[in-house]
């Protein structure tokens, strides 16, 4: 580019535009910058938000993955426990007598004050031990060495989440239950392992025994049935719209109606599942099979307009090919174009599965948001899946499942990013560019 | 047991696959010449024992349920549902299939044990009738299949008939789970309209959908006017296009246009996560996060909101909608052509006018679309406003008072419930026609935009 002198512009009239345009060069310029401003600061909003979601959750989340939990050495008392039915028996009494050796200066036969000591253990702390009892009817008449989970108030407490500074009255703790712990602290029985219990334990009423083991069972029936019912329907009509269908009306209408319901709100799928499966068929409330179902319809959508982009990527040349040395038209598709398809296909499946994974709404109507303590052992028992699980301790009012929610999201995330990392793998591996 | 009738049936399969491969290799080893390839034969079979054998599977499985309850029921004495109502009615049937279970709770009557019993018999017989059928019909079918291998059979075309009709059925699969919302929502909003009038449902100003429970209990008789609940969705959706609008559209243009290549490759796909994280997140964000954060502020300037505003949920909801409209805006304005570009740059527009003036002009009908598309997501979403948003439904467009969404209603009022026979859980279905038909016009409409703009340009 050569630079035009004013001189080299000639007559007058041109002379003044340039000068207008020059002028003005400035002002449009700043313009455009403000444009870019703009842009800028509107990516840099929607990064902070996602900065502050993961943030908030992480810092939230973490303390749930350590447990606080005091060891204990507890004398099986022969003359408490029932040798005939050893589930009965005064087990809580035994930790009672153990956590009282502690503390010399209470009277452990007043039940206020005994109250007031084991408080600090969880009241799953005599199942525990009942547990190892049963398991070994030989610690009858020995100490036992256990571990039991804090509780949640003594949980938070350690965690420094109850803060020792503020005043008695707003704490959940008061000052004599913090001396009580602080004694047990100094005696060394304190620990914060991490806590597995979290993905080992099936549901609970007390923060610190609740696990996700049921939800992500759950999960994984419910996940196995979309697939096994979305994934052959999904790649057989997709091969069908696509390398089969007539140009016609049906063809037309099958198409607009596979994108519309792409487009459908979640819960009217949970309705429909609620009206349908639970209402008409009698199928069991709660169960993952229903919710798998309904995600499988759920996710047809995806799974057929993804197989239908990676048949359409196939070149025709392949086709063409397969046909001059005499394939059928189902020979072509089933030998040459559906193998070259695949990595494309598992793909898209696999990030449908992903969305389906994440969805709350659908399995809320068909019950999975029950209150249930024990991890399903198939299909067609009660359970809940992750997300629901979510929704359920989100909604509970004890503090310890603010962060136990938290730790779920991250638990339920991680599955997702792997699931999507595996998607990309996938794709970049197997992927052709033809 | 079913899973032993689906292994039977697994091995039939195979079994008749392997038989007519077999008996077609022996015909070709006589010298003859077969029609077909000989796994043809075979797959022939396979299909012609699997196909009829699975629909009948499926088919006693999803009645076996109901008829074995109603063989049950008749079996009980005289009289014993009369004079209850059908909620009465289900807890009685609910006792007995948890005794069948093995769950004892107290001590029942002794006709409900008996009746348990009954049931768990009948379900043993019907197990093993589906049994003794899958193996008969496969036998037979396995016969008749053995029987077809002959040297002129067109084994090909019979077995790709058959795949082509399993396709078919697959396409019209997702007609099918149409026609069941179609059909299951307006059953029941039927039912509804028979109790409250149809007019005080789209007209109503009020909303208690709260029955009484007992026959004599003052509580109000339930007001179903939906008025408030429907303007309590669009305050939310109109807060969370505030924010995913403007938001999405600055980071589409500048993505598409200013951004360097480096960066466009690394913020576009961590938008996307923004995309990928399930609702249920979101709704914990905004009450964990976003709500006291709203709150904390509003306490500082002196206002006074309420605890599950509006504008938090709205708020997290149009975060969640930013990579939505931004990757639509952004396909937009890469499909317009790139002489349109390039002539406006031509004639010294600045790359920000031409953006402006030219661009984006171009590609309004695609963004319009893409934007019609996140409003019925807005609509439609759930889990955020039925965390974050209230549940009493309130006459008011302030973002800053708590309001009730069309989707928490219809979850609230069903969780929990099972029996459709009362106003209150009916009444969830009717809002949900509404919901169902509301997005089904937008999304028509906006699909119809997208894809016109996109034959205007191709």
């Amino acid at each position: 580019m050569t630079d035009i002198t004013p001189e080299q512009a000639g007559s007058g009239s041109s002379h003044s535009a340039t000068e207008l345009v020059r002028k003005s060069l400035a002002r449009r310029n700043r313009k455009q910058r403000v444009l870019q401003g703009f842009g800028i600061a509107a990516i840099f909003f929607a990064l902070s938000m996602l900065v502050i979601l993961i943030g908030s959750l992480i810092s939230t989340g973490y303390p749930a993955f350590t447990q606080t939990h005091v060891e204990l050495e507890v004398y099986v008392d022969p003359d408490e426990v029932n040798p005939d039915n050893l589930s009965r028996g005064s087990y809580d009494e035994m930790i009672a007598v153990s956590m009282g050796a502690y503390f010399p200066g209470v009277d452990m036969t007043d039940r206020t004050a005994a109250r007031e000591v084991t408080q600090i253990l969880s009241s799953g702390a005599q199942l525990l031990l009942r547990e190892r009892v049963i398991a070994d009817p030989s610690l009858i008449g020995q100490t036992v060495n256990i571990k039991v989970p804090a509780s949640d108030n003594f949980d938070q407490l350690n965690k420094g989440l109850v803060k020792r500074d503020t005043p008695e009255r707003l704490r959940r703790v008061d000052d004599a239950a913090i001396e009580r712990f602080d004694t047990l602290n100094e005696a060394g029985i304190i620990s914060t392992p991490l806590n597995t219990r979290l993905v080992t334990n099936a549901d609970s009423r007390f923060p610190e025994l609740a696990g996700l083991k049921g939800a992500i069972i759950g999960s994984f029936w419910a996940l196995l049935t979309c697939f096994v019912i979305s994934f052959p329907i999904g790649i057989g009509a997709a091969i069908y719209l696509e390398e089969f269908a007539p140009k016609n009306r049906l063809s037309d209408i099958i198409e607009i109606n596979i994108n519309n319901l792409a487009a459908v709100p979640s819960v009217v799928f949970g309705l429909l599942a609620l009206a349908v499966f639970l209402g008409w068929f009698g199928m069991p409330r709660s169960a993952p099979l229903v919710g798998g179902i309904t995600l499988a319809l759920m996710t047809l959508p995806t799974i057929i307009i993804a197989t239908r982009a990676a048949l359409k990527a196939v070149p025709p040349s392949i086709r063409e090919a397969a046909l001059g040395v005499g394939a059928s038209k189902q020979q072509v598709v089933f030998h040459h174009v559906l193998p070259l398809a695949m990595p494309g296909i598992l793909t898209g499946t696999i990030i449908g599965l992903a969305q389906a994974l994440g969805e709350t709404a659908p399995l809320l109507l068909i019950g999975m948001n029950a209150f249930i303590t024990s991890a399903p052992s198939g299909p067609f028992d009660s359970a809940t899946a992750l997300p629901t699980q979510i929704f359920i301790w989100a909604d509970s009012p004890e503090r310890g499942f603010v962060s136990r929610t938290s730790a779920a999201i991250l638990v339920l995330l991680t599955f997702l990013i792997s699931m999507n990392a595996i998607a990309i793998y996938l794709r970049q591996k197997f992927e052709r560019k033809w | 047991m079913v899973l032993f009738a689906f292994t039977m049936l697994l091995c039939a399969t195979m079994l008749a696959y392997f038989v007519n491969r077999r008996a077609a290799l022996s015909i070709r080893a006589g010298g003859v010449q077969l029609h077909s390839l000989e796994s043809f034969h075979g797959l022939f079979a396979a299909l012609s024992v699997l196909v009829p054998v699975l629909v009948g599977i499926l088919l006693w499985l999803a009645l076996e349920g109901t008829a074995v309850d109603g063989f049950m029921l008749r079996s009980l004495p005289e009289g014993t549902f009369e004079g209850l109502d059908s909620g009465a009615s289900q807890l009685i049937v609910a006792e007995i299939k948890s005794i069948a279970g093995g769950r004892v709770f107290g001590t029942p009557e002794p006709w409900k044990i008996e009746a348990a019993e009954r049931l768990v018999r009948y379900h043993r017989i019907a197990d093993w009738l589906l049994v003794a059928l899958v193996a008969t019909s496969a036998t037979i079918l396995l016969w008749f299949a053995r029987r077809s291998v002959a040297e002129q059979f067109r084994a090909r075309q019979s077995a790709e008939r058959i795949v082509l009709g399993l396709m078919i059925f697959c396409a019209t699969a997702a007609i099918f789970v149409t026609i069941g919302i179609v059909f299951a929502l307006t059953f029941e909003t039927i039912k509804f309209f028979q109790i409250v009038p149809i007019t005080e449902f789209l007209f109503g100003t009020s909303w208690e959908p709260q029955i009484p429970i007992r026959e004599d209990q003052v509580a109000a008789e339930g007001a179903f006017g939906a008025v408030p609940v429907f303007l309590g969705t669009i305050v939310i959706s109109t807060v969370a296009l505030f924010v995913a609008i403007p938001v999405g559209l600055m980071t589409a243009i500048y993505l598409n246009e200013f951004a360097p290549h480096r960066v466009r490759k690394t913020v576009k796909p961590i938008l996307e996560i923004l995309a990928g994280v399930p609702t249920v997140v979101y709704g914990f964000f905004a009450v964990l996060t976003v709500a006291p954060a709203i709150r904390q502020f509003a306490a500082t300037i002196g206002v006074d909101v309420a605890p599950n505003t509006a504008l938090a949920a709205g708020g997290v909801m149009g975060i969640m909608l930013i990579p939505f409209i931004s990757s639509f805006a952004d396909d937009a304005l890469s499909a317009v052509p790139r002489s349109l570009r390039d002539g406006a740059l031509a004639l010294g527009a600045t790359r920000g006018e031409m953006m402006l003036n030219v661009l984006f002009p171009a590609a309004i009908p695609g963004i319009v679309g893409g934007v019609l598309l996140a409003v019925s997501r807005a609509i439609g979403e759930t889990m955020i406003v039925v965390m974050a948003a209230g549940l009493i439904a309130k006459m008011t467009i302030n973002p800053l008072d708590s309001v009730t969404a069309v989707t928490v209603q219809i979850v609230t009022l069903l969780i929990g419930d099972t029996s459709f026979d009362n106003p209150k859980t009916l009444s969830a279905f009717a809002l949900g026609m509404m919901l169902f038909l509301i997005t089904l016009i937008i999304n028509i409409f906006a699909l119809r935009i997208v894809r016109k703009y996109r034959e205007i340009y191709d």
